[in-house]
């Protein structure tokens, strides 16, 4: 069973470090895999309307129970995941700064790029974190994206 | 019964939790929904689009036909972003 390490946190985090250490004193993982979101600075719809910050609002209690039953949804669908961890922060964020941090490894690629994508496309739409943008316009709740629900769909139920 | 609202559904309740005594007659999650809606017209507007509102039993994901009862923690909020 892989090892799993999730963590909901208001600081950033480092990813060089993060995954400097993820592998570490391991002869076992042969690929590690990783995906890092930040927030953007400008909506990606034509507008092109900036984005003066981000705060993710979170379920205290609930998201780390959340985020973990998603890692070992994963560890159980690919037996050859050696480690997963998930770093995923909340409060108010400003744009460059990093979101989420998912690392996987595995003996071989597949498993690494596959579960990881796996883990950001279920986070999406099944941890509970709900975005807040400032703009110059006022504040806006994100609303959830039809494509990131096809994404997480097809990996089935 | 502790109820938590988040993100859109919290601003246009003006509070992000608090505790209540449903009528007996409320025993799932579609009729806790349907009576909150008579409690204000914060309430009314959060609950308006309740096609699209998603709830948590007791911290778990759950549908508007789950059970509820006194004690539980519900939790009601759209669909998540995360990411």
């Amino acid at each position: 069973m892989a090892e799993i390490d999730v963590r909901v946190q208001e600081p950033q985090f480092d990813v060089g470090r993060e995954m400097g250490t993820f592998a570490a004193g391991r002869t076992d993982i042969g690929a590690v895999a990783s995906f890092v979101g930040l927030v953007r600075g400008v909506h990606d719809q034509e507008t092109g309307s900036e984005i003066k910050a981000m705060t993710l609002e979170h379920y205290p209690g609930m998201t780390e129970k959340a985020i973990s039953a998603i890692a070992h949804e994963a560890a159980n669908r690919w037996p050859a995941l050696k480690r997963a961890t998930v770093i995923h922060r909340y409060g108010r964020m400003l744009p460059g700064e990093p979101i989420v941090l998912v690392l996987t490894a595995s003996p071989h690629r597949d498993v690494a790029f596959d579960a990881c994508r796996f883990l950001m496309d279920w986070l999406k739409t099944k941890a509970p974190f709900w975005k807040l943008e400032e703009t110059p316009s006022g504040d806006h709740w994100v609303d959830a994206r039809d494509t990131d629900d096809q994404a997480a769909a097809r990996w089935g139920p | 019964m502790k109820l938590l609202y988040f993100a859109w559904l919290r601003t246009h309740i003006g509070i992000g939790e608090e505790t209540v005594t449903p009528p007996s007659t409320v025993t799932t999650v579609a009729d806790l929904i349907d009576w909150l809606k008579t409690r204000g017209d914060g309430y009314a507007t959060a609950l308006k689009h309740d096609g699209v509102i998603r709830v948590a039993v007791n911290q778990t994901f759950a549908e508007m036909t789950t059970p509820i009862a006194q004690g539980d923690e519900v939790a009601l909020f759209p669909p998540m972003t995360g990411g």
